[in-house]
Formats: structure tokens, C-alpha cells, sequence
């Protein structure tokens, strides 16, 4: 390596290799400085041109803000018991953005707790809707302590697993108050789809909506207002401090106007079979009862019904998804005829002294076809309103409705609320049908025939009513002619809601007299179709029993519940009120397939009022 | 002052005459005054962002002391090196080095495919450093005994000395690295006054074989590497994660700064390699705009001196060396600021003298030790 040592070349141009070199220098000084001028350049633009945009993003990167969600206001019984709950319970949940690979997780997680396919399915489904990025999505509910303790133990290996206890909805009176205060339950895609914006940042941070009862119709004063913190997190999501927060505002508590042990003592009588007791308190339609059974546990909903239990209501024959309270259609049966019968004498159609023949049917003129009684034989040859009504003589009303005609029959009973959804505060009830003329022709394009105002007499043909729609009717009798909505908040948020009075019929006081009278006698008198329920009773009931059928009879043939099956057998009905010389609760009752008002229906109504005068009238 | 003082003072040159009495001392244990105190406040400074960027982590921060007073040891012995000499030794310190490379083929060791380590038991040395002061000191060497400007026989003899161990360190796989040993020696071309012909014709020659190399030779693997790195918004999460977060943390400490040890990009972990290749990125977080210039002030005056030291040096391989140190000093300043604040693609190098890293520090320290040894070399006698 000659070229290393010492210099060969003897004549070399220091000077010109000085220059050069130099020059060089020179050159490399000026493009040191022109680069140092480029990242100077690129620092301006950086921190001063762009400086904004880069602080949003590094709040952006810090700064998470995290929804707190309100407490759900809760749901008390007019004698403050607790009908809706809310209990912490403890979920785990995933932070997708925090963790690896979800699958694996998930595993992982399956081998230390329960994670059902259900679990899974419903993780996913929600995983696939709209969220905020780094919201937790839930997989397990309500994890056992054992179970908190056995992820406790390596709980550093799952990364982006969050237990968390959470304030779940919880029904403590079970199956009592299903039906009436309904459930929460998860948010699913279809209502997040229906959200506005708005209620998007209304619903962050909390999982559930009321989905029936009361939950739906008062969602917006039960949910109360999102809170939000600002929290500090690290590059790892963990959370550092709470820079600030706007605290949530909890739910309206609601105080409703029923009794939890007049539920209780209507449900009771219901056990076993299917049916609704609705009771309304007269003087502010606050409703008192309202029990459809058979029932279901409202807190097998609220995170997420298993598909077993799901199908299992579902598919049950006594369909305990019903609310046959609001929901079902039922003819009233003779549970019409007082209304009806204050009709014929407000119209003057019939009088106190009116009396007719019963051979035990009806026949119009020109008329081949037997309106039968429901007694064989009748009710004797000098049947008036009165003992019409104690004895539930359909003949009479036969023969009333003929004279009466279905247009001021419609209108009189559109003053009991018939045919029209009652506006209670819960949300799918039904109308029922309180037929008319128009009706007829605008729905089956026929004329009305004097035999359908026959039908409509006696609650059956093309009437049907809701339980409710009954009650109703029924404190708007007690109440001689007062309609008001019923309605089943008494307070919303300490605010006491508003009384709406619908209507006040103006009938002569003496006719009221005299149906009350009749009513009262249908309890109270050795004839009365509701006699059984007079016994040993402290107070006095006026009421009405009703059976409607369920299958038509064929004219010559002959009820024969022998022939029938149960589900065809007659419906079981009857309303009341009590005490008669003041009416304070007004009660329907029906049975389905309970054959008589009076054996089956009217002891419930008697169980309720019992219960109403021990324990709720002090 | 007394007149004996006057005079040795009189017989300093240039910078030196304000140090007085003491320079004269450091001048005979061959220090620059000028260059050692900008090394120290360069030093304290990087110390603190480091304490900063490694989440103050004290260990962390007492090791890069250890590899300081290591690289100033070794800076110091450096100093003392007599360059004719080290001329002479140049080509077995080259011979040693690329020998060593080989053998990191053989008998190496490392972390993910790369083999770039040989273990001597107690610690773990990596012998590309030696080539990042070999390749300068050779061709600077090569050349002190050449024609100045170089023929094409020596410019392709110097390409030799170059490219041999730029592609072994490329085969380790060592990009970053394999780079700044090319262009330290390229450097070296450049100063010893290769014709600027030559120059843009190879760099006309390199971008018309750009649009044939992205068609036929590379894979689809690396051009989207090379996509990535060109629009790192491209792959947020991936690749461009890291200089996005960087761009975010420097542009978020505007002009002030968030304050020392305030940063929410460094301190809660969004800026990966924060105390390594992105440590600027924290520096720029913490002290604004107002830090950034002071730190490239430092490097601008760490550089002029090197400039200086190389326009006064006495002799060809002097003035080509101190050059080439100086400028790849200022290569590995450009091209990690380039790649933080997202201007060049992200290649692995540290910030110089700032970074966590003993070897790298120990490096450039020793590289400032030739500097020093440069500039306080007596003037010979031409002969």
C-alpha cells in the first residue's frame, strides 16, 4: 500500500489543491447553511403556521372525552314502593381500539368466566353498530364475584378489557308490574338507526331504552341528561386524570298512581288463569291496578333475553306477552247494559215503567232469527230496567235497542270513552270497536241492520272493548257522566301530573239513581247476578257481571261447554264500583274462557275493592 | 499581564488569543476551547430532553452520562493522535473493520433477522461504527496522496473503498447506517475536488434509473415501503404512526413550548422512540420554536468550527478529513431532523450527541477528538 505512506508526487500544486479544497469548504458552508435554513423552514411551518391544527390533535390524542350516564330516574307505587330499580352490576366489556386480535381475546376471556354464543352474538352485533371510537362495547353481564376474582388474577394479559359496574335496571316486584311498567332493554340497530344526532349524544354512555310500559312512554324524563369528563388518557388508553367534567343529571323519578297490593291482590286472583283487572281510581282516573296475566319477568329483558326464554314466552298459548289490559279486544258482554240502559231512559225510550214480556228470546219483525236470552225459559212476563239490569235480562235490551237505534246508542257510548284509545300514558293501546252506522258502511260497505243494534245491546257482534277502555266506562258511571283520561303517573320529578277531564254528560240525576241503584242491587240483592260477593262484605258495590262469547252458536244450537274446547268457553266479565254512596275505585275485570261474570269475574273485582278499603283507603 | 505572558499569547492563532492563559494549556493537551464548550453545552442540554424523553427514567439518563465521559476519554485520546500517523495506520483500521464485517456473517448476533452485533462476552460491538470513522480517514488518506482534482482511476478506486463496506453493512441489513458511510466517504470525494461534471452526471445517471428500477426491480412489498415513507398519512396506524405523532408533537410546542418535562405527546407516550431516533420531536414539543434554534444553533457552530478547523488544517488528508467529519456531522444532523419533522423518509438515525446511544456518541466524540487533534497540530515545515 505504496499510496499510504509517505508522498510520491514531488511536484504537486499546493496551492491549486488548497483552492480547490477550499472552494469545496466554501461550498459545503453555504449548503450546510441553506439546509439548516430548509429545517428552520420546516419548524415554522410546523409550530407556527400549522401550530393550531397540531395542538387540536395533540388534545385530540390526550384528551378523550368519556359520557357519564345519568342514573335512570325510578318508579315508585303511589305508597312509595319501589317498582323500578336501578342495581350496579358488573360488566366486561371490550375497548376494540385497545385490543389485539378481538377472537383471540375473547377466548382467552372464555376460559376463565362463562361467555356463552349468546354473549358472543350480541358482542358482535354490537361491535358492528355506530360507536364512538374507544367505547367500551359489553360482552359479559353480570359477572359473578368469582368470576371478577379469576380475572383479577391475570387481568394485566387482557389488554382492552374493561369491568365496569354499571346501574342495570332492575324490576325488585318481578312479574307483578310487567306488563304496566314494561322493561328497558339494549339499544339494538333499529332504534340507533331512528336516533337524530341529538339523541346520540343523549344515549352515550348508557345501554338501554325503554322499550314497552311506562319505560318507553316516559324514556325522556327517565333517562335524565349525559355528563361528560374530559380525561387524560396515555398513548395506551389509560386514563390519567379527569380534567374536567359536566356532571350527568339523574332521571325523573315517577310516582304512579297503583297499588302494589291491590296489584298483588289482583294478580292473586288471576294465578292460573289468563285475564286483566284494571282498577281506576274515580275522582282523578289515577289507575290503581292494572295486572294482565299471566305475566313475565320484566329482568330477564333488560340485558338481553336469552333466545330460550325468548321463545318460550312467545310461543306460549296464554301469550304472557300480552298486555290484555290495553291490548285486548274482548265484546263486554252485558257489562254494556247499565251505560245502555241510562241511554233508553235519557233518551226516553224506555221509562222506569217500561216493562216487557221475556219468553226467553227476541224477535223482530219479519225476522226468522231468534235473539236468544242467556236463560232458557226468561225472565218472566213483566220485566222492567231495574231488574233488567239485577238480573241481566237481554231480551229487555233487545227489545230497548230496536227502539233505540244504533246512532244514539254510538253517540251515548262514545261518552264512555268506548271505541277510542283512552289516552293512558303507556304506549300500543288499543281502541277497541264501538260500532256505528258509518263504521259499518265504511268497513264492510253494509247497511246497518236493526239485528246488529241487537247485538251491540248485550256487548256482543261487533263491540269489543280493552279492559281498560271497561274501567273507564265504569268510573265514568261512579262518576255520573265525568270522563277522564286515565293515566297511571301521578308525578313525574315531583311534579304531579295533570288531570284531563274528556268529558262531563249531562243526564238527569234521578236516571243515574236509578242505574246506580240497579247496579248496586246486582251485588247487593238476593236476585242479582253478582250476589255471590256480597257476602260478608263491609261496603256497599254496584256492578255488572258480563259474558261474551268467544264462538259464535249456531241458531238452534245450544251452549254446550261440554262440546267446546276451554279456549272457546265464554269470556268471564264484570265492573264495579264501590263505595256506591261515594265511588272512589272503579274496577273491570275479565276472565278469558271463564264462562260467567259472575262466578269467576266478579270475586276478583270483590278480592281488589277488599284490598282497596283495608289497605289503600285509610 | 507580564510581557512573557504577551508574548506567548501573541504566538496563538486565530480564536484562541481571548482564552488567554488557560488556552494555551488546552491548546498543548491539543482541546479546542470553542469546539469543547459547545460539545458541553450540547451535552447538558441533550441530557435534560433525554431525562424528559425517556419518561424520566434517572438509569436511563446515568448510562448516556457513563457513555459521555467514555466518548470524552476517548475524544480526548484522540485529540492526542498525531495525524501523519493515523494516515499511516488508515488503511489496517479500513482492513480491520471490513474484516470484521465479513465476520459478522460468520459468527454474529442480534434482534430481528438483522445481524449487525459481535459479542466479546461482557459487551456487544457493532463494527460498522469503525467504518463510520475508517471510510473518511481512508479516503481522506488515499487522496492526500492523489492528483487534486481525482482522475476517474481514483474516483472508481475510491468508489471501491466505499462501496465494499457500505454493502456488507447493507447486507447486515442496515440501511440508515449503510447510507451515512457511503455518503461519509462521498463526502470525502467531494472535498478532494471531484469534478462537478462527474457529480451531476451521476446524479442525472442515478434519477433516469429511478422510473426503470421502480418497474422491473423492485418488489411490491418495497414499493409500498416506499410509498409509505413517501405519504405517511397513507398507513396511520402503521408505519405512519410515528411520524405523524411527531409531527403532531413539534408542531403542538409552537413557539414557547409546552414547558420542560410538560409535553403530552413525549410524556404520555404517543411519540414512540422518544428518547432515541424521535428525541428531537420531545425537544420541539417541550421548548418550541425557541429550542429548536437553539439546538441548531449548536449544531451550526459545532459544524463552523469543523469548517474552520478544515480551511486551516495543514496538509491534504487534514483538510479532507476534518471536512468529512464535519459534514457526515452534519449528515446525521440532517437526516434525522429531515426524518422527525417528516421530510425525508424515516431511516434509523439518532440525533447526534443527543439520542440514547453509547456507541453512536462515542463515535462522533472520537471524531471530534481527529477535529481537535487537527486544529491543534503544530505547523509543519513544507518541504
Amino acid at each position: 500500500m505504496k499510496w499510504a505512506g509517505t508522498e510520491i508526487y514531488h511536484f504537486r500544486d499546493h496551492h491549486h489543491e488548497e483552492r480547490v479544497i477550499n472552494n469545496r469548504i466554501l461550498f459545503s458552508a453555504i449548503f450546510v447553511f441553506i439546509c439548516i435554513l430548509v429545517l428552520l423552514a420546516r419548524f415554522y411551518s410546523l409550530q407556527i403556521v400549522k401550530y393550531q391544527d397540531f395542538v387540536t390533535q395533540s388534545d385530540k390524542n390526550r384528551i378523550q372525552v368519556r359520557p357519564m350516564p345519568p342514573n335512570r330516574g325510578l318508579i315508585f307505587d303511589g305508597a312509595g314502593e319501589l317498582l323500578a330499580d336501578n342495581r350496579p352490576s358488573f360488566t366486561l366489556s371490550i375497548v376494540k381500539e385497545r385490543a389485539g386480535n378481538i377472537d383471540t381475546l375473547i377466548e382467552r376471556l372464555a376460559a376463565v368466566i362463562e361467555i356463552t354464543d349468546k354473549d358472543k352474538e350480541n358482542f358482535y352485533k354490537f361491535l358492528k353498530q355506530r360507536r364512538r371510537p374507544y367505547e367500551a362495547v359489553a360482552l359479559r353481564y353480570r359477572l359473578t364475584e368469582e368470576e371478577m376474582a379469576r380475572l383479577a388474577v391475570d387481568a394485566h394479559e387482557y389488554q382492552g378489557v374493561k369491568i365496569e359496574a354499571q346501574l342495570v335496571r332492575y324490576y325488585p316486584q318481578g312479574d307483578l308490574f310487567a306488563h304496566t311498567i314494561g322493561y328497558v332493554g339494549r339499544i339494538n340497530a333499529r332504534e340507533q338507526a331512528s336516533f337524530s344526532e341529538d339523541d346520540y349524544a343523549r344515549y352515550s354512555g348508557t345501554h338501554s331504552i325503554g322499550k314497552i310500559g311506562l319505560e318507553k312512554f316516559y324514556e325522556d324524563a327517565l333517562l335524565g341528561k349525559v355528563g361528560y369528563e374530559n380525561i387524560e388518557t396515555n398513548a395506551h388508553g389509560r386514563v390519567l386524570r379527569v380534567v374536567d367534567e359536566t356532571p350527568p343529571e339523574p332521571g325523573k323519578n315517577i310516582e304512579l298512581f297503583l297499588r302494589s297490593e291491590l296489584q298483588a291482590a289482583a294478580a292473586k286472583q288471576l294465578e292460573g288463569k289468563r285475564g286483566s283487572v284494571v282498577a281506576i281510581d274515580v275522582a282523578t282516573g289515577g289507575v290503581l291496578a292494572m295486572v294482565s296475566a299471566p305475566s313475565y319477568n320484566p329482568n330477564l329483558f333488560v340485558t338481553g333475553i336469552s333466545y330460550a326464554d325468548y321463545n318460550e314466552l312467545n310461543r306460549s298459548r296464554d301469550l304472557p306477552l300480552f298486555n290484555r289490559s290495553i291490548q285486548g279486544q274482548y265484546p263486554p258482554g252485558s257489562t254494556l247494559k247499565p251505560m245502555l240502559g241510562l241511554g233508553g231512559l235519557h233518551h226516553q225510550v224506555v221509562t222506569y215503567q217500561t216493562r216487557i214480556s221475556d219468553p226467553g228470546y227476541y224477535q223482530l219483525e219479519n225476522d226468522e232469527r231468534l235473539y236468544r236470552d242467556w236463560k232458557k225459559g226468561g225472565h218472566g212476563n213483566r220485566v222492567d230496567l231495574h231488574q233488567a239490569i239485577v238480573e241481566s235480562c237481554d231480551t229487555y235490551f233487545y227489545d230497548m235497542a230496536f227502539r233505540m237505534g244504533i246512532d244514539r246508542m254510538h253517540e251515548f257510548g262514545i261518552h264512555y270513552g268506548l271505541g277510542e284509545r283512552t289516552g293512558l300514558d303507556i304506549p300500543s293501546e288499543r281502541s277497541g270497536l264501538w260500532p256505528s252506522r258509518a263504521w259499518k258502511r265504511a268497513r264492510r260497505n253494509l247497511h246497518w241492520f236493526p239485528g246488529d243494534s241487537l247485538n251491540v245491546s248485550i256487548g256482543q257482534g261487533d263491540v269489543l272493548a280493552t279492559p281498560l277502555q271497561l274501567a273507564v266506562m265504569t268510573a265514568t258511571l261512579a262518576s255520573r257522566g265525568k270522563l277522564i283520561q286515565p293515566r297511571l303517573a301521578k308525578s313525574i320529578g315531583g311534579q304531579p301530573t295533570e288531570m284531563v277531564v274528556l268529558g262531563q254528560q249531562q243526564v238527569a240525576s234521578e236516571y243515574w239513581d236509578y242505574i246506580i241503584k240497579s247496579m248496586e242491587d246486582v251485588v247487593h240483592s238476593r236476585r242479582g247476578t253478582a250476589k255471590i260477593i256480597s257476602r260478608k262484605i263491609g261496603y256497599r258495590m254496584a256492578g255488572k257481571t258480563g259474558t261474551a262469547q268467544v264462538v259464535g252458536i249456531a241458531q238452534d244450537a245450544e251452549y254446550d261447554r261440554d262440546k267446546l274446547e276451554e279456549r272457546q268457553w265464554d269470556h268471564a266479565l264484570f265492573i264495579g264500583f264501590a263505595p256506591v254512596e261515594n265511588p272512589e275505585i272503579a274496577i273491570a275485570v275479565i276472565v278469558e274462557n271463564g264462562e260467567h261474570g259472575s262466578s269467576q269475574a266478579s270475586p276478583v273485582a270483590r278480592a281488589v275493592a277488599d284490598e282497596y278499603f283495608k289497605k289503600v283507603r285509610k | 499581564m507580564s510581557g512573557r505572558g504577551q508574548d506567548f499569547v501573541r504566538q496563538l492563532p486565530d480564536s484562541a488569543h481571548h482564552f488567554g492563559r488557560s488556552v494555551g494549556f488546552l491548546r498543548r493537551i491539543h482541546i479546542d476551547p470553542f469546539l469543547m464548550l459547545v460539545l458541553i453545552v450540547l451535552t447538558l442540554f441533550g441530557l435534560m430532553v433525554l431525562y424528559s424523553g425517556s419518561g424520566q427514567d434517572e438509569a436511563m439518563v446515568r448510562r448516556q452520562i457513563v457513555f459521555y465521559v467514555v466518548g470524552y476519554s476517548v475524544m480526548f485520546s484522540a485529540a492526542q493522535l498525531d495525524m501523519s500517523t493515523l494516515r499511516r495506520w488508515a488503511p489496517w483500521f479500513y482492513a480491520v473493520g471490513v474484516v470484521l464485517l465479513v465476520l459478522i456473517f460468520v459468527v454474529g448476533v442480534g434482534a430481528k433477522g438483522a445481524k449487525r452485533w459481535i459479542s466479546l462476552g461482557f459487551f456487544r460491538f457493532q463494527p460498522s461504527e469503525i467504518l463510520k470513522l475508517a471510510v473518511p480517514i481512508t479516503v481522506a488518506a488515499y487522496f492526500a496522496t492523489r492528483v487534486i482534482p481525482p482522475r476517474p482511476k481514483n474516483i472508481f478506486w475510491c468508489l471501491v473503498i466505499i462501496g465494499l463496506p457500505s454493502v456488507l453493512i447493507l447486507k447486515q441489513p442496515d440501511l440508515g447506517t449503510s447510507i451515512l458511510i457511503a455518503a461519509s466517504g462521498l463526502i470525502g470525494l467531494f472535498l478532494a475536488g471531484i469534478r462537478w461534471r462527474y457529480i451531476f452526471g451521476s446524479l442525472i445517471a442515478i434519477l433516469a434509473s429511478l422510473w426503470p428500477m421502480w418497474h422491473f426491480v423492485m418488489k411490491d412489498y418495497q414499493k409500498r415501503r416506499v410509498l409509505t415513507m413517501l405519504d405517511p398519512e397513507a398507513d396511520k396506524l402503521g408505519a405512519g404512526w410515528n411520524i405523524i405523532q411527531s409531527k403532531t408533537a413539534i408542531g403542538s410546542g409552537g413557539i414557547y413550548g409546552k414547558g420542560w418535562l410538560n409535553g403530552t405527546q413525549s410524556q404520555l407516550d404517543f411519540l414512540p422512540e422518544s428518547h432515541t431516533d424521535f428525541i428531537i420531536a420531545v425537544l420541539a414539543e417541550e421548548f418550541g420554536l425557541i429550542g429548536v434554534m437553539f439546538l441548531l444553533t449548536m449544531y451550526l457552530l459545532i459544524v463552523g468550527r469543523g469548517l474552520t478547523i478544515a480551511w486551516n488544517a495543514q496538509n491534504l488528508f487534514n483538510r479532507i478529513l476534518a471536512g468529512s467529519i464535519t459534514l457526515t456531522f452534519f449528515v446525521y444532523v440532517f437526516v434525522n431532523i429531515g426524518m422527525v419533522t417528516g421530510l425525508l423518509p424515516v431511516v434509523g438515525v439518532p440525533l447526534p450527541l443527543v439520542s440514547l446511544g453509547g456507541t453512536s456518541i462515542v463515535t462522533l466524540l472520537t471524531g471530534f477528538g481527529i477535529l481537535m487533534a487537527i486544529a491543534t497540530e503544530k505547523k509543519k515545515v513544507t518541504t
